[in-house]
């Protein structure tokens, strides 16, 4: 993710300067886009539309934030924004688009390279299945419906069971 | 439980506060300026919710799955420790040594901190993430820290399958920690740099390469007794060598400058800077009370005084120990008792005056 050209923030407009023809691209962050256009045009339609672009970056913000909640531990983005913490391992995948310019922001890479564990992974859909059956599990208890908590109990090892079959190592 | 333990966690609690603990064993390489080094891995059990939001029960049984893989047979013996039924004092002793994390020791709710191998390994339960992997060693040894940490890793592996996804590699709760799930980080003490007033020139040198400076007891900590603790802040986009020799060729450019500030404080200034450790060793040794910041900060100028020649009939292990005992959780310990603030600081001041009534300054 590209760096604001005047100050240490993320930019999140981008402009394409043309002067002689010629097109250069500046990254600003949303403060200094303001400045930057008032500056550079200081005309009343040009900071209507200052205000449009603006307008337009903080719906793209907020875009994010009505990605529907994940469906295996029930965090909102915006929740993870506020806290800095995910709920459940399955909200990488299911927050990628919004989580990749943030890994670019943090590590500046989003692709791991590393140590990776020996041993064959359980499926992704499985992983998914008992995050999720353990939140129901949860919600029964704290609904006190005792009958669907060990129901899903029961669910939970018989999965549990199947997952742990010997597995070959893949090195 | 684990291994079959002689004694149980109160006694063993009440033995190890008289010890110095590994990190502040004082040897190992450059162990003037790198007081220890360690290496923690980040990592979640594959299935579960993370920690935050996962309920009591589920915490429990993170718990229990991260005991039975610890405790395989003919591994040596590992103290497990129960956070949650804890004494807030005895949490506080193991925050001072490093065992434990300030988040562990504070949060609520099921969770535990397996100790082995002394004092060098020990595995958070429930922290930020399920698994919390710590490896400790005196002085500048990362590449041992790592292996022993990627030794144990396997291990638990062998067991317990993790969140993992090809992209973003070990799954985390906090994105800062993807990837690797690596955190290195190296103690250092730098009162030159602190005198001279280069550490902030080394704090922003260090952001510009990625490693972040903190104080003694982590994040959001201050710098108590000029420890500066450096560690990475990527995690994803670099393998673990890459990002050890990274961290081991900052340090050892801070390590450097460092003695070339105390080389220069001893020749443009030594008699100042005699002054200065003088007093040090004299408040020390003649207070009737005195706070735990104080003594932090005069013990650290003492600590710089011995290394560079000035105080003699001092044996450095024993200023490395009164770091330690001087920790309000630890000298209550000693003392076997709990204490207010005020008895505290007339007990640390005793301590001291007895520790050291055998120096003097040369």
């Amino acid at each position: 993710m590209k760096k604001c050209r005047r100050c240490t923030k993320t930019a999140t407009i981008h402009v394409t300067e043309i002067r002689d023809g010629k097109g250069a691209a500046v990254h600003l962050c949303e403060s200094c886009a303001r400045e930057y256009l008032e500056k550079n045009a200081p005309s009343e339609a040009a900071l209507a539309i200052a205000g449009e672009v603006v307008e337009a970056v903080t719906e793209a913000d907020s875009a994010a934030s009505t990605v529907p909640p994940c469906p295996h531990c029930g965090i909102s983005f915006a929740e993870f924004r506020e806290n800095g913490r995910f709920g459940c391992p399955q909200d990488y995948a299911h927050f990628q688009a919004e989580l990749l310019p943030l890994l670019e922001n943090i590590h500046e890479d989003t692709q791991h390279v590393g140590k990776q564990p020996r041993r064959l992974l359980i499926g992704t859909q499985d992983q998914a299945r008992l995050v999720q059956l353990r939140s129901a599990q949860r919600e029964a208890i704290e609904q006190e419906d005792y009958e669907k908590a060990a129901r899903l109990r029961d669910e939970i090892a018989s999965l549990e069971a199947r997952l742990k079959q010997p597995v070959a190592p893949t090195n | 439980m684990l291994n079959p333990q002689s004694v149980d966690n109160e006694t063993w609690l009440s033995r190890l506060a008289t010890t110095s603990g590994e990190w502040l064993r004082g040897d190992g390489p450059e162990s003037d300026i790198v007081i220890s080094s360690r290496v923690r891995l980040a990592r979640n059990i594959a299935g579960f919710p993370f920690v935050s939001r996962a309920s009591a029960d589920i915490r429990h049984q993170i718990v229990q799955l991260a005991q039975e893989s610890l405790n395989s047979a003919g591994q040596p013996a590992r103290r497990f420790v129960n956070v949650e039924t804890l004494s807030p004092l005895d949490c506080q002793f193991l925050m001072e040594r490093q065992l434990i994390s300030r988040e562990l020791a504070r949060s609520d709710g099921p969770r535990a901190v397996v100790i082995a191998d002394g004092e060098r390994h020990s595995i958070m339960i429930n922290e930020e993430d399920h698994l919390r992997i710590q490896v400790l060693h005196s002085g500048l040894a990362l590449e041992e820290c790592w292996k022993e940490c990627d030794q144990l890793d396997d291990q638990i592996e062998a067991s317990v399958p993790y969140a993992f996804h090809p992209q973003f590699g070990y799954l985390t709760a906090c994105p800062t920690n993807a990837g690797t799930g690596i955190r290195i980080s190296v103690m250092l003490h730098l009162p030159g740099l602190r005198l001279n007033r280069d550490i902030q020139k080394v704090n922003n040198t260090a952001q510009k390469l990625s490693l972040a400076v903190r104080g003694l007891y982590g994040e959001g900590s201050q710098a108590l007794g000029d420890f500066y603790q450096l560690s990475n802040q990527v995690t994803l986009g670099m393998s673990e060598p890459d990002l050890l020799g990274h961290v081991q060729r900052v340090v050892l450019q801070v390590v450097s400058w460092e003695r070339k500030v105390r080389e220069t404080l001893l020749r443009d200034g030594r008699g100042k800077l005699h002054d200065q450790v003088a007093r040090a060793f004299g408040t020390l040794t003649s207070a009737r009370t005195i706070s735990s910041e104080e003594t932090m900060h005069l013990l650290s100028i003492v600590r710089m005084g011995l290394r560079l020649g000035l105080v003699s009939n001092l044996d450095v292990g024993v200023i490395n120990e009164l770091f330690i005992h001087t920790q309000p959780a630890h000298l209550q310990k000693l003392q076997g008792e709990e204490l207010e603030a005020d008895r505290r600081n007339v007990a640390r001041a005793n301590y001291l005056r007895q520790r050291l009534s055998s120096s003097s300054v040369s």
